[in-house]
Parts: C-alpha cells; sequence; structure tokens
C-alpha cells in the first residue's frame, strides 16, 4: 500500500526484534472478541480514489459556473493564484502546532503577522491567533463577556445570523446562562435593547443578517451605560475596508469570519474565526496568543504566550477548550490581506459594494420585488410576491443561484417567507446582474 | 517540572558573520509590516465606475495601516518563512497522541475540485447531492470503524467535538429528568476533557491510575454514583497502553446510569482493528487531523465528528442526514427532526469542516478496510519496535510491556545527569528531528511520549533509535553543552519564554503610536 | 518582627495586629519558575480558610494559592503587576500578595512555625 513503507520482510524482522511472534500479540490487551476487520470496500489506486469523488463532486453546481449571488456568511471571492500555492508548502501545510518555537518561526511570525492585521482591520488593541469560525468565535465572546462582568445573561441583536444566534444559545443553554435573543425585523429599523445589571454584553451583528447596518456607536454607549459591554459580529470582513470598524465605535469584542480572504467556499468549511479585543482583557481572550520577544542571542522571534490560560494548563478552570483552531486558514486569510494591502482591500470593498449596489438597482426595477435596504455593503434583502424559496429554486433552474430564502434559516417564522437576502461580490458580473433581473423577471410572470 | 523559560546561561552566542546576518539558505526574514507599504498591492482590481455609495455615515474614514506586498515581494516573504518550520515532510514527526502520519497529496487535489471548494453551504439542497452523498458515505465509514448507531459531523475539532458529545448526553440525561453534576476523568486525561467538562457546567473528578498505567475498574466503581453523567475515558490511553479492563468500566459506568465519552484522540491505534462501539461506548469524537491525515497546517484547521451509541443517537445536534423512504433528507433545524428524535441544538453555523471530510474520504477510500487494519497494526508495530530499542537506556515507568501506537517513557534515567526532558527534546531538534511530546501526560515525571505512526520505513526508525541512543549515552556521561546550549543549528535558540510573558507584545506597532502601556515594550 | 506562619500548600501568613499579610514561600516559587503574572482578589472579597485566594501563573504552569485563614481582604500588591518577578527575588518580604483583616487569629495555632515549614519542606524535596 502506497502510504505504508513496511514490507513483510521489515515487518518479520521488527516483530522478532520486539520478542513477539504475531502482531497480535501486541494488541493482547484488547479483548479477543472485539478484533474484527471492518466491512468496508478495499483499497483504491490514485486514480480510483480520483474517479470516485470526482464523480461525486461532479454532481453538484459549483458557485463559479453559474451567475452567483449567495452570501449569509460565506461569500465568494476571488482568492489570488499564489495563495493556494503558499500554503501547499510543506512546512505550512504539515507542520504542527508551534509548541518547538525553534523550529516553527515561519507559523509563529506569520499568526504575529495575522494577529496584527485582525487588530487593525477591526479596530481593536489585540486580537487572537484565530478560532474555529465566526459563530464559535461569536459563542466564545459571550462566555468571554461574562467572565469579565462576572453577569450571565447575553442580549442577541435581532439581525444575528440565524446560525450565529443558535450556535451562541446551544452553548449558553448548557453552560445555564440566560439568552434574551431579539425577534429579527428584516426592515432595518433601529433596534430597542434592553439592558440591565445582569446584562454582560449586546451581541450585533454589522452589517447584519439582512444587510443593514446599525450604529453600533449608539449600541456602545447604551451597553457601557449599563456596564455591559458590546460584541460586534462582522460575517463580511470585506467590509471593514469600507466601513468604520467596530473598534472606532467602541466595541469591546469583534467575532468575525474571516473566511471571504483566502478560504472557498468549501460548503461551510473550514473557515477561519476572528476574534479581537481590548488589551486591558487580553488575559479573559480565549485561544492561543503569538508574542515577540527574543532568543539567546538576542535576536527577535516569536512564541506562543500568555498559555496559562489554556487548556493545557489551566484544564477545568481554563477560558476555553479550544486547542487546534484554524492556523492553515488564518494563513491564507494573511497572505491574501498581505497581498491586498490597505489599497487593494479598499479597492476591493469599493467593487462589492458598487456591484451590489448595481445589482439592487436591476432587481428593483423587476415588477413585484421590492429591496428592504436603504444602506447595505455587498448584501441587502428582497420581497418577492409569493415564496421566496420557491423562487431560488426557479432561478437554479435558469442558471440563476439568486440567494438564500429566509426561511432556510428561520423555518419557523412565516412572516419571513418572502424574503431571501442575495450578495454581490468582485466575482460578479454585470452580465451576471442583468441575467439575474432578467431571470427573476421570467419566474415571476 | 519545567522551569526553564528562559535560555540557557551557558555557552557563548553563535556570531553571526556575514552582512545580512543570513546563513546561506536561512534567510532572516522582516515583518510584512517591515518591508511592505499601505499603498503597494499585489492584486490588480477594477476602479468602479462612478456610482453613489449607500453606506449612510458609516463609510471609514481613518486609515487602516495594513501593510501591501507586489506578488514577488509576497512569495519570497512567505517562502522564507516557511523554510523556518520543520513538518511532517521534512522528517519524522514523533509527537505522541498527534499522530502526525504522512499527509497523502491526492487529498489536496480531491479537496480542490470545484465541485467541493466551490459549492456554498445555503445553495439549494437540490444543487448539491454530491455533498450530501459525501456527508453520508462519510458518515458511514465512520460508523462502521467505530461500531456505532449516530454520527454528529459539524464540530470543528476535537476539542469540539468533546463538548458535542457532552452536550448530547447532558441532554440524554435532561430527557430523563436526571440532571447530574459530576464528570469523571482519569488523572492522565488530556487537558480538553476536565476544559470541555468545566464548561458546560460539570464539577470534575479525577480517578487514579493503577501503577501500570491504566483505570481500575474497582476505583471507576467507588467514584461512579447517581451523581455522575459520564466518564470520560481515551483508549488507548495517553500512557499508549490500552485500557483492558474496558468492559469492566463500561458497565461500572452504565449500571450507575451514566454515560461512557471516549476520546478519540489515539484511534490510530486500533482503527480498522477493533471498534469502540463494540467495547461499550456512547459518544467518541474522532480527529480527522489526527487518524485520518488531513494535515495539521501548523495548528488547524481540525475536524471532530462525534459517533453516537443508540442511546444517544436521538440527541445529535442539527445538522444532520436522515434516512429515510424517498432517500437521504438533511434535518438543519430542530422543527424538521424525525419522530423520536430531539437534537441538543446547533454548535456551529453552516455544516461542518467539508474540506477536511473530502479529505478523510480520499485517505480512507485509497486505504480501504484492510489498509486501515495494516496502517493501525504497523503503527503499534513502530512504536513497540522504538519501544525495544531504547529501554535498556531510557526509562519506562510501566516496565518492559507492550505499547500500543505511542510509548511513553519518563525521566528518572536522567536523574544526576543534569539533564532535563526539555534539554533532551532540543538536542534532538540539532539532529533534524522535531522533538517527541514532553511533560504530558502529567501522571510521570518529565514524560517523553513518542508515536512514530506508521508512515515511518524501518530505516527511519532504526536512524531515530540510534540518534537517541546517542543522545542517552551523551546525557549519562555528562555531555551537558550539548543538551543546555541545543538547539544550536535551529534558525532560532532558546526563547525567553518568561519576557514573552510578563512583557507580552502581541502585535506590531507604528513606532509613532508608541504609547505608554503599561508591560508592552515595542523594541523588538 | 512578628511571627512567620507556614501552611502545607507553602504560603505564609505575617500577622501585624490583626491584619496578616500573606504570600507563597520561596521554596514554591522555586518549584513554579518564573512568575509572570498574579491574579489576585478584589479588595474587601471575604475569604474563607483554605479558600482560592489567588493564582499565580509561571510560563508553563498556573498555581492556586490558598488562603491561610478566614479574613477580608484589605490591601493587594499592586506592584506584582508590573514586576511579577518580585515574587521569585522576595516571595516572603517584597513578593507578598495580599493583605487580609483576619477574623479569627486563632486559626493561626494550627499553621506551622518557620521550623516545622524546613522540616516540612525537606521531607516532600
Amino acid at each position: 500500500m502506497r502510504y505504508l513503507p513496511l514490507t513483510s520482510e521489515d515487518r518479520t524482522e521488527m516483530l522478532s526484534r520486539i520478542g513477539v511472534r504475531h502482531i497480535d500479540d501486541l494488541f493482547a490487551d484488547v479483548p479477543a472478541a472485539t478484533l474484527r476487520s471492518p466491512e468496508l470496500p478495499p483499497g483504491k489506486s490514485e486514480l480510483e480514489v480520483e474517479r470516485t469523488l470526482a464523480q461525486m463532486a461532479a454532481r453538484n453546481v459549483p458557485a463559479g459556473s453559474v451567475a452567483f449571488f449567495v452570501g449569509c456568511g460565506a461569500y465568494r471571492h476571488h482568492v489570488p493564484a499564489s495563495v493556494d500555492h503558499l500554503i501547499q508548502r510543506s512546512e505550512f501545510l504539515t507542520s504542527y502546532t508551534p509548541y518547538q518555537p525553534e523550529i516553527a518561526q515561519g507559523t509563529l511570525q506569520a499568526l504575529f503577522e495575522f494577529q496584527t492585521q485582525v487588530a487593525m482591520l477591526t479596530g481593536m488593541e489585540v486580537a487572537n491567533a484565530s478560532m474555529y469560525d465566526g459563530s464559535t468565535a461569536a459563542a466564545e465572546a459571550v462566555l468571554m463577556a461574562h467572565r469579565i462582568t462576572k453577569r450571565r445573561k447575553a442580549v442577541l441583536a435581532g439581525n444575528l445570523h440565524p446560525h450565529y444566534r443558535a450556535a451562541v444559545e446551544t452553548v449558553s443553554a448548557m453552560a445555564a446562562d440566560a439568552i434574551v435573543a431579539l425577534p429579527p425585523h428584516p426592515d432595518g429599523a433601529a433596534e430597542r435593547f434592553q439592558i440591565d445589571a445582569e446584562t454582560s454584553c449586546v451581541v450585533v451583528q454589522f452589517p447584519d443578517f439582512y444587510g443593514h447596518l446599525p450604529d453600533l456607536r449608539a449600541i456602545a454607549e447604551q451597553a457601557h451605560a449599563a456596564g455591559a459591554l458590546l460584541v460586534a459580529v462582522v460575517t463580511e470582513i470585506v467590509s471593514l475596508g469600507l466601513l468604520v470598524s467596530p473598534g472606532e465605535c467602541g466595541a469591546d469584542i469583534v467575532a468575525a469570519e474571516g473566511q471571504s480572504l483566502g478560504n472557498p467556499l468549501s460548503f461551510g468549511g473550514p473557515y477561519v474565526g476572528l476574534f479581537a479585543t481590548r488589551q486591558k482583557f487580553v488575559r479573559q481572550m480565549p485561544g492561543r496568543l503569538a508574542g515577540g520577544t527574543v532568543d539567546a542571542d538576542g535576536r527577535r522571534a516569536f512564541v506562543l504566550t500568555l498559555s496559562a490560560r489554556e487548556q493545557h494548563i489551566r484544564r477545568e478552570k481554563a477560558t476555553s477548550n479550544i486547542c487546534t483552531s484554524a492556523g492553515l486558514c488564518a494563513l491564507a486569510f494573511s497572505i491574501h490581506l498581505s497581498l491586498l494591502g490597505e489599497a487593494g482591500l479598499k479597492r476591493l470593498a469599493h467593487l462589492n459594494h458598487a456591484r451590489a449596489v448595481e445589482l439592487a438597482d436591476k432587481l428593483a426595477a423587476v415588477p413585484g420585488i421590492a429591496v428592504l435596504n436603504g444602506h447595505f455593503f455587498n448584501e441587502f434583502t428582497i420581497r418577492v410576491p409569493g415564496n421566496a424559496a420557491g423562487t431560488v429554486e426557479a432561478l437554479a433552474k435558469r442558471g440563476v443561484l439568486g440567494g438564500v430564502p429566509v426561511s432556510r434559516l428561520e423555518p419557523q417564522r412565516p412572516e419571513l417567507t418572502e424574503l431571501m437576502v442575495v450578495a454581490a461580490t468582485e466575482t460578479s458580473t454585470a452580465a451576471d446582474c442583468s441575467a439575474y433581473a432578467a431571470a427573476l423577471q421570467e419566474v415571476l410572470r | 517540572m519545567n522551569r526553564q523559560a528562559r535560555p540557557a546561561e551557558f555557552g557563548a552566542p553563535i556570531p553571526a558573520d556575514t552582512f545580512t546576518g543570513n546563513r546561506a539558505l536561512d534567510i532572516e526574514e522582516a515583518l510584512i509590516f517591515e518591508v511592505g507599504r499601505p499603498e503597494v498591492t499585489g492584486v490588480d482590481l477594477d476602479t468602479p465606475a462612478g456610482f453613489s455609495p449607500r453606506l449612510g455615515s458609516l463609510e471609514r474614514k481613518s486609515a487602516i495601516g495594513l501593510p501591501g506586498l507586489s506578488e514577488p515581494e509576497a512569495v519570497r516573504h512567505y517562502v522564507r518563512l516557511s523554510r523556518k518550520n520543520y513538518g511532517i515532510d521534512t522528517g519524522m514527526f514523533p509527537l505522541g497522541s498527534c499522530t502526525m502520519k504522512h499527509n497523502p497529496r491526492l487529498n489536496e487535489r480531491m479537496a480542490r475540485l470545484p465541485g467541493f471548494a466551490d459549492i456554498h453551504p445555503l445553495q439549494p439542497l437540490s444543487t448539491v447531492p454530491g455533498a450530501l452523498a459525501l456527508l453520508a458515505e462519510l458518515g458511514r465509514w465512520l460508523r462502521e470503524l467505530t461500531g456505532t448507531a449516530a454520527v454528529a459531523l459539524s464540530p470543528k475539532a476535537g476539542a469540539h467535538g468533546e463538548l458535542c458529545g457532552l452536550m448530547a448526553i447532558k441532554a440524554a440525561l435532561a430527557a430523563r429528568s436526571d440532571a447530574r453534576s459530576i464528570v469523571l476523568v482519569p488523572e492522565s486525561a488530556h487537558g480538553t476533557n476536565p476544559a470541555s467538562a468545566a464548561l458546560l457546567g460539570y464539577r470534575v473528578e479525577t480517578v487514579p491510575a493503577r501503577s501500570d498505567g491504566t483505570v481500575d475498574p474497582v476505583e471507576v466503581e467507588k467514584h461512579v454514583s447517581a451523581e455522575v453523567a459520564a466518564l470520560m475515558l481515551t483508549n488507548p490511553n495517553t500512557c499508549g497502553l490500552f485500557e483492558r479492563d474496558v468492559h469492566a468500566i463500561a458497565a461500572a459506568v452504565h449500571r450507575a446510569g451514566a454515560f461512557f465519552y471516549a476520546d478519540g484522540a489515539n484511534f490510530n491505534a486500533i482503527a480498522g482493528k477493533a471498534r469502540p462501539g463494540d467495547l461499550g461506548i456512547d459518544a467518541m469524537h474522532l480527529n480527522l487531523h489526527k487518524t485520518f491525515s488531513t494535515p495539521h497546517g501548523g495548528g488547524g484547521p481540525g475536524s471532530g465528528p462525534v459517533v453516537f451509541s443508540a442511546a444517544l443517537a436521538p440527541f445529535v445536534p442539527v445538522p444532520y442526514l436522515v434516512s429515510e423512504a424517498g432517500g437521504l433528507r438533511y434535518v438543519e433545524h430542530a422543527s424538521q427532526a424525525e419522530p423520536g428524535a430531539g437534537p441538543f441544538g446547533r454548535l456551529t453555523a453552516f455544516h461542518g469542516q467539508m474540506g477536511m471530510f473530502v479529505r478523510a474520504m480520499s485517505y480512507m477510500l485509497a486505504h480501504g478496510g484492510d489498509g486501515m487494519r495494516q496502517a493501525s497494526e504497523d503503527a503499534v508495530l513502530n512504536a513497540n519496535y522504538v519501544r525495544a530499542g531504547l529501554q535498556d537506556l531510557i526509562s519506562l515507568p510501566f516496565g518492559e510491556r507492550p505499547c500500543m501506537h505511542e510509548v511513553l517513557f519518563d525521566d528518572r534515567w536522567l536523574e544526576g545527569c543534569g539533564i532535563t526532558t526539555l534539554d533532551f527534546a532540543k538536542a534532538m531538534i540539532d539532529e533534524g528531528y522535531h522533538p517527541m511530546t514532553v511533560y504530558f501526560p502529567l501522571v510521570v515525571h518529565g514524560a517523553m511520549l513518542i508515536e512514530p505512526t506508521e508512515s515511518e520505513s524501518k530505516a527511519s526508525l532504526d536512524l531515530f533509535i540510534a540518534t537517541l541512543r546517542d543522545l542517552a549515552m551523551a546525557a549519562k556521561r555528562g555531555d551537558r553543552a550539548r543538551f543546555v546550549n541545543a538547539p544550536r543549528h535551529a534558525p532560532r535558540r532558546r526563547l525567553d519564554e518568561t519576557r514573552a510573558a510578563r512583557q507580552p507584545v502581541l502585535r506590531w506597532v507604528q513606532k509613532s503610536e508608541v504609547r505608554s502601556r503599561k508591560s508592552e515594550s515595542t523594541d523588538l | 518582627m512578628a511571627d512567620v506562619k507556614y501552611t502545607r500548600d507553602h504560603e505564609w501568613i505575617r500577622l501585624d495586629g490583626d491584619v496578616g499579610v500573606v504570600g507563597i514561600t520561596t521554596y514554591a516559587q522555586s518549584q513554579l519558575g518564573d512568575v509572570v503574572y498574579v491574579e489576585l482578589p478584589a479588595i474587601g472579597r471575604r475569604l474563607e480558610k483554605g479558600e482560592e485566594a489567588a493564582v499565580v501563573e509561571s510560563v508553563k504552569a498556573a498555581s492556586e494559592v490558598y488562603s491561610p485563614v478566614g479574613g477580608e481582604v484589605v490591601a493587594v500588591n499592586d506592584a506584582l503587576e508590573a514586576a511579577p518577578a518580585l515574587v521569585n527575588e522576595d516571595a516572603e518580604g517584597k513578593g507578598w500578595f495580599l493583605k487580609l483583616k483576619v477574623a479569627d487569629p486563632k486559626q493561626l495555632d494550627a499553621l506551622m512555625n518557620a521550623e516545622e515549614y524546613q522540616r516540612y519542606v525537606e521531607t516532600i524535596a
């Protein structure tokens, strides 16, 4: 077998050196009755594996093959060719968590750079070396807010991504913490939060699930006045190339999804959670941290630090149980952002917004369609006459993946069945937008 | 106890005698913030035609400060960084409990097929039947390998899987109005075990090990009660030994109405050879980035699917696939669950680490059932071969008995040498090896946990054994300089970790921005 | 100079009137290695004898520090935030952690004196 270097001669010799007769002698402690071969097919050659998996893959409609406008927390952006090439370098791909810093300076310096980029982008003072994704980062942010304020109730804005809301609710229910989840308000009217002396944090998505741009500053002021924290959630990180950063608006913790930069859609994972906060909260922050120091020769070097917060040292008193995070995805994010730079990111964000504006105007011109957003970045909500899920399926048959029907994520809210969320990025062309409008018009006839 | 957080005081600094400070192919590389500039970009993008923005008053007015690099500069920067890293592709990576096996490159090609990489988690399910088929096939293989009834694919890493398993247990207990408050964990458990339990509000109680390093069912019997929700066990355990009394342990746990959670980090010892489901487990997380060869990537991404017994199957979190008369149905919300099912909630957005699922599937298809068994046998054979080659020189805490896929040594053999486990590990770096796991598990002093995996050839193992023998004999001879100055040849020598923790510098800061922040130094 | 008493968990307490100064012993810091951070309790907190009062972190470990007697926290050593190394340099002097208004001074009678503690350390070292 191509991945197993031992020959049967090797095995015989090694068994003899060990002093046993048969390999099963080394499995003597396993209850004999449970030793059994699995009922699974025999191994395949590379050619056969490729054939099998390519057949499976071919049954799916890739985003690049159609006019594509699907967002809701995962966005299709163009990833430069060198990003994927660089992350496949053996020393990045097959290295481990950098616990031996002398032979892991590549990973550690890249993480230090990543942490700095994330802090700059979010307008915060310090960021960690990544979380699994935006939704689990949001859940961890709530737990962190509880630790800091010593309160155990979180208020979730109504327009938080329903999956993010569910992830926070699931963890909180199990930890017996309280959640007040406000109902969705797709029209984007400003929300009224009840923040009292038991509230540890308010969690607000920016831009929100329906594409609106909430006033984070006002919410931060309200939260702080009550001794609570503002957790800002960002699912489309490219938006911060154009929009004011949550840090500048007074956010205390930012939990974001970094997938948009460097990482493909990949049916939902692996992605990369970005986590940033104020310097004074750094000891309550979960996840790994790369820090600067010097080596025995006085040369600058990087090392994982403040580890006493983490599970391998604090065990049941750790800030989180997280061990493996999103290393290679964080690297991809960092490489893409280094290639873009500030000028490139701004231009990318402009392109996204411009395309979305163009699309919104074209769709608004389709009879029966209403665009709910006055303001948005690259994503907005439309109301269709009838059932949005049916409309999305009909569009798909015409070669347009037009968005996400809200009912897919909010199946128990009949009042939202006419709504769908539509995203446009730099990968959508003007022709795609026109094709969408034309197909929609046809579908609604 | 490792106390050497500061570089050794012995040995003169090794002078950099070149103009650049470079040493041929070992090239010093600055930070992107020092070489990049905000106005430079390595990505050409159109300038959008005139349009009116619709951002309200929320347009960013201040600079972000991000540096940009042209493509050649970026490629050089990251290539140079990569060369300072050791990976599995560089050489043997004997980290115990991490299973650093070869990462097949076919996996990377498969994961990049557009039909897997370029599909959105929320595009209509009717447009991704191949993705659902992959989830179903992966689930089928994992259930067959583990002998279990149900699987949750969404957890993003092993620790996340532990949380998932414990949440299902908590939900099952709640469903029968039997809320319990304690989780039992052996002394040798990985830190994520008690951390996961504590996150859910459980009190953690430790079960001591026997003198042979395994869990005593009599001790388990003493500790279980109507207050115990679960026992979390790793099998083989973190000492590399199979818990031979697992049936009795499972029975004791079940008799008390508690659940048996298994940490699957060490599944590489028995995958394809024995099924944990047959050993009485109720839930077990698998690490696709360990047993199933998905790459470690310098710290992730991982993937931690959890398999469940029939008792816990009703509580599997969304999303999951259910087999019905018409075929497969994907349940994404509790309201869509089939009769009798009570998913405990949703752990994460979307579906799980699809990119890792494709890689793991590619690995499993390549091996087949028989190949998985052979891989586990070779893993166990290799670890015992290393043990046999070293046990006369390096002390085994539990005597000269067979181990499973990893062998645990302690530091008793170093007594009186003035050399610690850490020093020994650093000297291995100079020999071209990544050190083994050190100081874990905590149940022995100065632990050295070696897991060669099935990917090492006999020649590779022979060289490894010979090298460690040479080091061990040098240590016993008192050749301290070779150890306390190590590593001497790596891109960096030992780091001042005390300084890193006392004066944390967690990001680059523009020199003009230096404020008087407490305990922060920017003179890096 | 008031008598110093010691616990089996390597804390010391020096009573000055009804206020006890508490820290960890020179032996304890030698076992921990370089101290990088000390998490101290809030002023006003009431502690029982044996309750977790503080956490001392080194690079690779974190240890709980338990209150040798019951009392109310009246002061903490702010100098430790900027200079945790004080715990290594002078654990039983400048590296003190907190001051307690001792509820029941008789609780100190159950603790070890310097000689008893020294003998205790010899048995475990």
